[in-house]
């Protein structure tokens, strides 16, 4: 569905050249849901304008839906649906009168549009809203409308920029559940940009993480975490016995850091081990058998701030609100 | 680099003229939907030219004089005037209204839509353009008893010339709004820079031959000029060298203004 090769863009700023994407190769296949994951200013919103040409790559190739952004524009805009950062409808126009115009620049004639509508309005709870002007649409009303814009004409490969962005928890997940029903039933491609790594984590099955205009992981969200950042295991023995597990513990941490403090008699190790649920309860045997009885243990599966932790030194968190 | 730019160029699929005629057909009937739903900016933007006649008509006749006027009456003189600059004022708002479009995601979203981008420009510059057909043919009949003999097929004409002029600079107001984009008051500036002397050089207000030279000279350079010149002609009844003049200045405009909108379009990246 998506092919691009040494995808590239520069941006002039005050004479100098910056680059925005350097040379990224993506593969998606149909019918995958995949999740562009990393802070503002990585280059996710640039890649996702390029494939949908609204901006011109300055080198390299994409084909989205077997055509070449570069060669047809306009064909590749007729195949795809995208749903920006901002919101779709016009602020003096009815939402209906929006939605029906969206389906006619797609080439649909005005009966097909308007039953289209009905049914998108109905599926996405807007049908009371129908004669209403955009402007006075609350926040999660107006997304819900961006939504049903971009899917007016039933796209094949569907963009999403930041689709959650600014929505409180329950229209978030109003709205995931609306793009996860579409999804089954249509077999929507479906790619989408986020900053919220638990978004990522729960809705997408492939996690792409770009930083500063390249890939720097491509996978499943379990592969990713389970490779790149494993489980953290903390682990407190009487402070006695704590230099009989240290070395136990380094050998587990697999050359990772094991960090420790020492409060109230007692001795705390954290470290991070791959596959932490199948390892943890031999290592307490092994520890026990040391003479190091755990006095208390935590186990904690990895996130993927803790992944993109690993890869680039940074937190996700720290620039995700920039 | 500069090879594969100018081979991806070559390859370029371009939108057909019936694609663009459709397309346009289709962002006019959007931006339509605006003054349909709320009819009473309709009536009320047909009243403003007859105030503006009303009061400034008058006026005009005393402190100039007939003769600089061709013999022709004041009224029939002033009202073409009237109507390119109703014109003029209308299609260099284009961009305006773009402004609101481009601060909320509805441009984005409409940009990401198979429309081909001239007609972004056009079907936005007609909108500003057709109420002026209504208006036009309504401050003409409106006139007729205070003296103004009434050519309809002749004003029809100069009502068309005056389109394809708007699309022009309705594609000029167009472009100005995306480079002046995160600062809307460069548009205003520019905009009412541009339109004052553009609009006085051409003599919709007060007959250039009343002028000192150097502003006969400057109003030569001034496409607005040979389209005013070119209404009087068509509102009097005659068809001759000025309307031939008009219809080719506003064709040029309309050449200029759609190359340098669709170039803009495809330059404009956030």
């Amino acid at each position: 569905m998506i092919h691009t090769r040494k995808l590239t863009r520069n941006f002039v700023v005050k004479k100098e050249t910056v680059e925005a994407v350097k040379g990224v190769d993506i593969d998606v296949a149909p019918g995958e849901l995949v999740a562009f994951l990393g802070p503002n200013g990585a280059g996710k919103s640039t890649t996702l304008r390029m494939l949908t040409t609204l901006l011109k790559p300055t080198s390299g190739t994409a084909t989205v839906a077997g055509l070449d952004v570069a060669a047809d524009p306009a064909g590749v805009r007729a195949r795809i649906g995208y749903i920006g950062q901002g919101n779709g409808g016009g602020h003096s126009y009815r939402v209906i009168d929006e939605m029906v115009m969206q389906g006619r620049f797609y080439g649909m004639n005005a009966t097909d549009a308007k039953a289209r509508a009905e049914e998108l309005l109905t599926s996405l709870e807007l049908t009371d809203l129908a004669k209403r002007t955009v402007i006075k649409l609350s926040g999660g009303q107006r997304r819900r409308m961006d939504v049903a814009l971009g899917l007016m004409h039933s796209p094949q490969l569907l963009f999403l920029d930041e689709p959650s962005t600014g929505m409180d928890p329950q229209n978030r997940a109003n709205l995931w559940e609306h793009i996860t029903r579409m999804r089954a039933e249509h077999g929507t491609t479906i790619v989408l940009t986020t900053h919220y790594m638990d978004e990522a984590d729960s809705m997408s099955e492939r996690v792409i993480v770009i930083d500063h205009g390249t890939i720097i992981a491509d996978d499943t969200p379990a592969r990713l975490k389970a490779d790149l950042a494993g489980d953290l295991f903390a682990v407190e023995v009487a402070a006695g016995s704590a230099a009989g597990v240290r070395p136990l513990l380094r050998r587990a941490a697999a050359g990772g850091e094991v960090e420790e403090g020492a409060y109230d008699g007692m001795v705390r190790f954290r470290l991070r081990i791959t596959h932490g649920s199948r390892l943890a309860p031999g290592l307490l045997k092994q520890m026990h058998d040391a003479g190091a009885p755990a006095l208390s243990m935590e186990l904690k599966p990895p996130t993927l701030d803790d992944v993109f932790l690993e890869l680039t030194g940074r937190s996700l968190r720290e620039g995700a609100d920039a | 680099m500069l090879g594969q730019a100018t081979r991806d160029e070559a390859a370029l699929k371009k939108p057909g003229l019936r694609q663009v005629l459709r397309d346009t057909w289709y962002v006019f009937c959007r931006e339509m939907l605006l003054p349909l739903r709320d009819p009473f900016s309709l009536v009320f933007s047909l009243l403003q030219p007859l105030v503006f006649l009303a009061l400034f008509g008058p006026l005009l006749g005393s402190a100039v004089g007939a003769p600089a006027f061709g013999g022709q009456s004041t009224l029939q003189w002033f009202l073409p005037g009237v109507v390119v600059m109703i014109a003029l004022f209308g299609t260099s708002m284009t961009g305006s209204n773009l402004q609101y479009e481009l601060m909320t995601g509805s441009y984005e979203r409409i940009l990401a839509t198979p429309l081909s981008r001239s007609s972004l420009m056009i079907g936005r510059a007609l909108k500003e353009w057709a109420p002026l057909v209504v208006q036009g043919m309504l401050i003409a009949i409106v006139c007729v008893p205070f003296g103004f003999t009434f050519y309809p097929l002749h004003v029809v004409f100069g009502l068309i010339i005056l389109g394809i002029f708007g699309i022009g600079l309705g594609a000029l107001s167009y472009s100005l709004a995306l480079v002046s984009q995160s600062k809307e008051w460069i548009f205003w500036a520019v905009q009412q820079t541009l339109l004052f002397p553009l609009m006085i050089l051409s003599g919709i207000m007060l007959p250039i031959e009343a002028g000192p030279e150097w502003m006969k000279v400057a109003s030569g350079f001034n496409p607005l000029t040979y389209l005013v010149n070119a209404e009087r002609e068509l509102f009097a009844g005659s068809i001759g060298l000025d309307t031939l003049l008009g219809l080719v200045a506003a064709v040029v405009t309309a050449i200029v203004g759609l190359v340098v909108g669709i170039r803009t379009i495809s330059r404009s990246t956030r």
